[in-house]
């Protein structure tokens, strides 16, 4: 049984048609080749697959494809600008060295994009409980808080030159 | 200003913040099939038979292959001791691999291994060290006579010296087993044409995964490529041979497609080897001053069902470096490796020099109590002085290089308030609403920078140095080529750094390739923090000899001596008349240039490789301090404060040192306080997923508060160390001993790891342990 499904992911419309039970997150890897969404788990942990569902964080891994028909996803490969300049929060990432291996950066971005949207200076309180469902193994979160607090800081995203200690 | 030192921002961000990253699973081949095992749900059984016909009327699957019908070797791991590549007769954890299927989806491939029927007649399990030396014990390898595959006795107990000391005391340990669980799980992607093969792998030494496969599979090593893209982590854990990098291969030479697998989180958790799992007998001897006379150490290491090389060599490091930063004149240890119906063992971020740590830091404060002593006076008795060095132990492993443990403390103890911390903790004791403080030490000593000839060569590698190449391009740009498999430690832009640093040539000139065998010279890998300390002094090595050649090259063109080019902002210049000077571009586009080079030299000849070996491991150090508070009422424990002062010698770029010690504390406190994989009685895992095995999230952990000395590597001209393993090495102490400290008013004197707010809520209600 296949069902047509057409799915909106960064500005481009996806026609297709699939298996009922596919997962959000595959399709956007498998069906779209959008590979920059990552999977992590089997038990909706870890957070690796967060995207944007009409502006909203979710788990990609959460939702069914269907459920999503009609529907507008932001991916991580929709975050930079035309002209292909960082948004503060990817910016942050980068200057304040949120990421070492990079599996799930995408899936922070995408979360903290979201944090950030709703509350645009968060405490470091408040960075770390919205962050709760995104694990990281490599970090330890301090400098992904760093990255947050950064982009709060820097709406325009202004990068610092290399090799300036600070 | 020198760029080595300085805090740059990574080359490797852009594509892995924007969705360019590629992993394993990301690369899509065209007629690619679907890889997905069926896997014991037994810990110890005998297999009776497998029914697959099922499984091969399902839509989408290609085929499905047992032990039987493929007949292979085992994989390649200690004689005598080989896995099965698929289970035969027996299974011998949860976890292990028994059949295999492929599929042209994932979905199908799944749905294949749920109609798999596999008779098993189960046997009795042995979970643990004690269950599986009990004397009737179940065996796993009914022709080994023993659960215990290897056992090194003492040579000396040192009695006499117990016998005779003012104060002696028995402390049994246990180190937790745990998993690394990088979020990436295991992955590969094989595809056997008529030009040969190549793997796309998840792994963190893809040479040494080409040699073994190549020599398993008995193909020609040039017809044999691994490509390790991208890779989410590895901590250790990818450094170890699983049935999926030697099935994928044989399934895509049998239907000539490419055969892809990646891992469910679930499959990762019991088939991922998992660390630690250690438990240990420890007495120590000591004088009234807490001044400790002697030191003995048996340490029983848990191999899980297969012992392999990795997991075999966990005890001779953690017996290695058991004595600590600590002057000790009696040591005696004894290990042995026990197999049991768990999933297998292997190394584990730090890889047995954590276990050691913990025992000795946990002995320091076991003196403390005993003598009613602050914990930082019985270390400050007891380190070995800063002029002592090289300082040789009872250990031939371990000939210290460098260290100043003392002023590691001091600097400790200049960046935390300890007086405070201790008032606040007296004064919270009476006030029920306020939580319990406790603040623990661990003066921590590692071995790290793999290493001197023959200590890789032991877990199974080709060798202990690193290759590095660096070939300048036409244009004056540099690409270094290196064995070294990087997977988040940055070290495209910490070899970036050295090389600018050596060559002269611009940081963003600099392009830095690892993982691919049919490219790099061959090489050994990413672990056991070695990637600076042997791969950078490599980078800087080729530097030097690249900038000698360069200097020829100028000098000729020049009409000047060699002696007197110098090298500076992308120039070459003659010492004391800048104006006669060649851009590094013109040097380079000369060095391919018959008619421009001078007579002994061949075009292209700025190009050098070096396999770059040292003459001893290294050994970062340090001082950390863990504030825990506990909640009265709930048990609810919690890191408030962690100082941490690191010494791994030169710092190549702080910004990425931190970040690994950050890393590697938060899987210490993870370790301390939250995770561990456990068993039920019948060898069923009770923490298989990410909701039982509490891996912490970003409020469950604290900021860290950071601090550095600098004792030089003499052993690298670098100077540096390593860092990738200390913060998983000196944390656990430190938490565990703040959480005994927070409960030492109510007699405790240990708890073991995970401390578990059950634990400790038990102990509240019970008063004392
Ligand atoms: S893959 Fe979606 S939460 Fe882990
Ligand atoms: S950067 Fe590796 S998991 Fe977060």
């Amino acid at each position: 049984m296949s069902y047509p499904t057409s799915i909106n992911i960064n500005g481009n419309r996806y026609d297709k048609s699939i298996d009922p039970r596919t997962l959000l997150v595959h399709f956007i890897r498998e069906e779209c080749g959008l590979t920059g969404t990552h999977i992590g788990c089997d038990t909706s942990n870890c957070g690796a697959c967060t995207v944007l569902l009409d502006g909203n964080a979710v788990k990609s891994c959460t939702v069914l494809a269907v459920q999503a028909n009609n529907h507008e996803i932001t991916t991580v490969e929709g975050l930079a600008n035309d002209d292909g300049s960082f948004t503060p929060v990817q910016e942050g990432f980068r200057q304040e060295h949120g990421l070492q291996c990079g599996y799930c950066t995408p899936g922070m971005l995408m979360a903290a994009t979201a944090l950030l949207d709703e509350i645009p200076n968060p405490s470091e309180q408040e960075i770390r409980e919205n962050l709760e469902g995104n694990l990281c193994r490599c970090t330890g979160y301090e400098m992904i808080v760093r990255s947050v607090q950064w982009a709060a800081q820097n709406p325009d995203g202004i990068p610092v030159q290399i090799g300036e200690s600070s | 200003m020198s760029i080595v030192g300085t805090k740059v921002i990574r080359k490797e961000d852009p594509n892995l913040l924007t969705g360019r990253g590629q992993y394993v699973d990301d690369i899509q081949l065209t007629g690619m099939t679907h890889m997905a095992f069926v896997r014991s749900t037994e810990a110890h059984a005998l297999i009776k038979g497998i029914d697959v016909s099922a499984a091969l009327e399902c839509e989408g699957v290609i085929g499905a292959w047992t032990a039987a019908d493929l007949e292979l070797p085992p994989l390649p791991e200690v004689p005598g001791l080989e896995r099965p590549t698929l289970a035969t007769d027996k299974v011998r954890f949860v976890g292990e691999a028994v059949a295999v299927i492929v599929a042209e989806s994932k979905y199908a491939a799944a749905d294949g291994t749920e109609l798999v029927v596999v008779d098993y007649e189960p046997l009795e399990a042995v979970t643990n060290i004690e269950e599986a030396t009990a004397e009737d014990a179940p065996l796993l390898f009914e022709e080994l006579g023993s659960n215990t595959v290897a056992e090194v006795p003492s040579a000396d107990d040192h009695q006499s010296v117990f016998d005779s000391a003012p104060h002696t005391e028995k402390i049994k340990l246990i180190n937790n087993r745990c998993t690394a669980a990088p979020i990436e799980t295991s992955a590969c992607l094989a595809d056997y044409g008529p030009a040969g093969l190549t793997i796309w792998a998840s792994f963190q030494a893809p040479h040494h995964l080409r040699n073994r496969i190549s020599a398993w599979l008995g193909i020609p090593q040039d017809q044999c490529r691994v490509i390790t893209p991208d890779v989410g982590g590895g901590f250790g854990q990818k450094i170890n041979f699983t049935p999926e990098f030697f099935l994928a291969p044989v399934l895509s030479k049998i239907l000539n497609r490419p055969v892809k697998y990646s891992q469910t989180r679930s499959e990762a958790m019991t088939s991922m080897y998992h660390g630690r799992a250690q438990e240990q007998e420890v007495d120590i001897a000591f004088d009234n001053e807490g001044k400790i006379q002697a030191l003995r150490v048996f340490a029983s290491q848990d191999m899980g069902g297969y012992a392999i090389g990795t997991g075999m060599g966990m005890p001779v490091l953690t017996t290695a470096m058991s004595a600590g930063c600590y002057v000790i004149p009696n040591v005696s240890v004894a290990w042995r490796n026990v197999l049991t119906n768990t999933t297998p063992i292997a190394a584990y971020r730090g890889a047995g020099r954590p276990e050691a740590t913990y025992l000795i830091e946990r002995a320091m404060d076991h003196i403390a109590y005993k003598l009613e002593m602050d914990p930082t006076e019985v270390r400050r008795q007891n380190y070995i002085p800063k002029d002592d060095f090289p300082y040789a132990t009872h250990s031939e492993l371990a000939v210290y290089d460098s260290g100043n443990f003392e002023g590691a403390l001091d600097e400790l103890l200049e960046i935390m308030d300890y007086e405070s911390i201790r008032e606040e903790q007296v004064a919270n004791q009476d006030m029920p609403e306020k939580p319990l403080i406790g603040v623990g030490f661990s003066s921590w000593l590692e071995l790290a920078g793999f290493g001197p000839p023959g200590s890789l060569e032991g877990f199974g590698h080709l060798g202990s140095w690193e290759s590095v190449q660096i070939r300048i391009q036409p244009d004056g740009s540099a690409i270094i080529y290196t064995g070294a498999s990087p997977h988040g430690q940055g070290t495209v832009t910490t070899f970036a750094q050295i090389a600018s640093e050596y060559l002269g040539i611009e940081y963003d000139k600099i392009s830095v390739r690892h993982g691919d065998t049919a490219t790099i010279p061959q090489g050994i890998g990413t672990m056991g923090s070695r990637q600076v300390a042997v791969g950078g002094e490599g980078v800087k090595n080729a530097s030097i000899g690249i900038v000698q050649k360069a200097k020829s090259i100028a000098a000729h063109k020049l009409e000047a001596n060699p002696e007197d080019i110098e090298v500076k902002d992308g120039s070459l210049f003659v010492k004391g008349s800048p104006s006669k000077s060649l851009s590094w571009a013109e040097v380079a586009t000369f060095s391919f240039q018959r008619l421009e080079l001078p007579e002994d030299m061949d075009p292209g000849s700025l190009d050098e490789t070096i396999l770059q070996e040292v003459p001893n491991f290294s050994f970062p150090s340090g001082a950390y301090a863990c504030v825990i508070e506990i909640d009265k009422h709930t048990g609810d424990t919690r890191v408030r404060d962690i100082y941490l002062v690191d010494d791994c010698g030169t710092v190549i770029n702080p910004l990425l040192a931190e970040g690994q010690v950050h890393g590697g504390v938060a899987q210490g406190i993870a370790q301390a306080l939250y995770e561990e994989f456990s068993y039920d009685e019948n060898g069923q895992p009770t923490t298989a997923t990410f909701i039982d095995y509490l891996m912490p999230g970003a409020p469950d952990l604290p900021s860290y508060t950071s601090g550095r000395i600098n004792t030089p590597n003499p052993n690298n001209s670098l100077g540096a160390k390593g860092i990738g393993e200390s913060g998983s090495v000196g944390t656990p102490p430190a938490v565990i001993n703040a959480v005994v400290d927070a409960l030492r008013h109510l007699g405790v004197t240990h708890i073991d790891m995970p401390a578990t707010p059950q634990k400790i809520w038990k102990i509240l209600q019970g008063g004392t342990k």
